[in-house]
């Protein structure tokens, strides 16, 4: 033991060759430490912490292209909704038309036959009153001959009573039922109407 | 306290070191190891001592441990690393960022070097063959908290302007005029004088402290294991005393170490912010 020493020494009083080797010794320390580790050290967390936010930036790119995503599929399929249900209707319009068209069609058709029906009868009814209207007379004047005892055919010819009675008739049943339903038997032939 | 070593030194003598001569409680002469070898240079004495090569060799130590740990560093760190990792955080981000606040990250790398020092050199107090700290000299707290006022000096100056910082410093701001008389001489010594002491005798007074308990322990449990009668007794006591002494040693290492940077840290947050 260095007695001499410890007698003579304050221990608050440090030796300066010591403070200078202690300064020494502390600068390389830091010196050493500053340059090799803490850099180290910090770019390791730098590192750490870009990994850990470029993944959570990852994950949220990645979360937000699926959503597009989705929006995309919901956009596309409510357009195509959205599109069968215009298909559905124009159809829907189309088919009425096509209905619309085909029963006006029948009706101009029925309305056309029926007109043509009418005309037939009209024409062939024309044909068998003038056909009766000749045999009529003849006949009434040949059976009031008959009747006479005598030939009234020249004479009725020559007057035209007959067609004037007729006539009279014609006249007659006119007035009576107009509507030619009457009951009235001078003119019990079938009129056709125009509703039918 | 140096009469009495005077004294027991004399006793030593006497005795010639010997084991029956009663027992001889250790004395201030346990921080004044003999000279390893001796130099002089530019006028200035230069002493390698046991406790010289005790720091060398703790600085060495922890120096190849960070370089080790940091040498390989990778994001996904190993033990070494992740333990270099968790002592540099503790002081970078619970000191430089919290206590000195945001302008306090570049400090980091200061303080952290500072903590790692401190705490290796204490450590050197309970290992094992060193048990001595260089830190229980006092020339190694004195140094560094000589290199902390000058840096929160400096920094204060520069950050607030030399006349904000000094006129800060003596005239508290919000402090009534008639209590400036007061105020102005205990806030300079505070500043100036007393904050560099008292951060270098705390970290020296506990490493001397401490060498001191557990040397007084260790002997006695030596020297009563030795000792007749019922003595031994005592002696194991003694030496289990040792034991608990010396983990309460290593937290005191740990403590000192980070009150050390923790103090330097809130003299820095008062240089970079000006006073509220």
């Amino acid at each position: 033991m260095n007695i001499q020493a410890a007698e003579s020494a304050n221990p608050l009083l440090p030796p300066v060759g010591e403070i200078i080797i202690g300064t020494i010794t502390f600068a390389i320390a830091f010196f050493v430490l500053a340059k090799f580790v803490w850099p180290r050290f910090e770019q390791v967390f730098r590192a750490r912490r870009e990994a850990i936010e470029g993944g959570i930036e990852r994950a949220e790119s990645m979360q937000a292209e699926a959503k597009a995503a989705l929006e995309q599929y919901r956009a596309q399929l409510a357009e195509a909704r959205t599109e069968a249900a215009q298909i559905r209707d124009q159809a829907r319009a189309e088919g009425q038309q096509i209905l619309e068209e085909l029963r006006a069609q029948a009706q101009e058709e029925s309305t056309r036959i029926i007109a043509r029906g009418e005309e037939q009868l009209a024409a062939s009814r024309q044909q068998v009153v003038n056909q009766l209207r000749g045999e009529i007379g003849a006949l009434a004047v040949d059976l009031a001959g008959r009747v006479v005892g005598e030939s009234l055919e020249d004479q009725a010819r020559r007057s035209g009573t007959v067609d004037r009675f007729l006539d009279q008739l014609d006249g007659m049943a006119a007035g009576a039922s107009p509507d030619g339903r009457g009951g009235a038997t001078g003119s019990s032939v079938y009129v056709p109407q125009g509703d039918r | 306290m140096t009469s009495s070593a005077h004294a027991l030194a004399d006793v030593l003598a006497a005795e010639g070191g010997g084991g029956e001569g009663g027992f001889q409680s250790p004395t201030i002469a346990e921080f004044y190891p003999p000279a390893v070898a001796e130099f002089s240079l530019l006028g200035v004495d230069f002493e390698i001592t046991r406790i010289t090569i005790i720091m060398w060799i703790a600085t060495a130590a922890i120096l190849a441990l960070l370089v080790l740990a940091a040498r390989k560093a990778s994001v996904v760190p190993g033990k070494l690393q992740y333990l270099g990792e968790s002592g540099y955080s503790l002081v970078r981000d619970g000191m430089a960022r919290d206590v000195i606040g945001p302008k306090g990250l570049p400090f980091a790398p200061f303080l952290a070097s500072l903590f790692f020092f401190i705490l290796a050199n204490n450590f050197m107090s309970i290992f094992p063959f060193a048990q001595i700290s260089p830190n229980s000299r006092f020339a190694i707290p004195l140094l560094l908290a000589v290199i902390v006022w000058v840096l929160y000096n400096y920094v204060g100056i520069r950050e607030q302007g030399a006349k904000r910082y000094f006129k800060d410093a003596a005239i508290p701001p919000g402090v009534p005029i008639g209590a400036l008389i007061l105020v102005t001489p205990i806030e300079l010594l505070q500043v100036f004088v007393i904050r560099p002491f008292t951060l270098a005798v705390r970290l020296f007074a506990n490493m001397f402290a401490g060498h001191m308990l557990l040397v007084v322990f260790s002997l006695g449990a030596v020297y009563l294991l030795g000792a007749g009668g019922i003595m031994p007794v005592f002696g194991a006591a003694s030496f289990l005393m040792a034991l608990v002494m010396t983990f309460f040693e290593l937290l005191v290492i740990v403590l000192q170490a980070y009150v050390f940077v923790v103090l330097t840290a809130t003299y820095l947050n008062g240089a970079v912010e000006p006073a509220h």
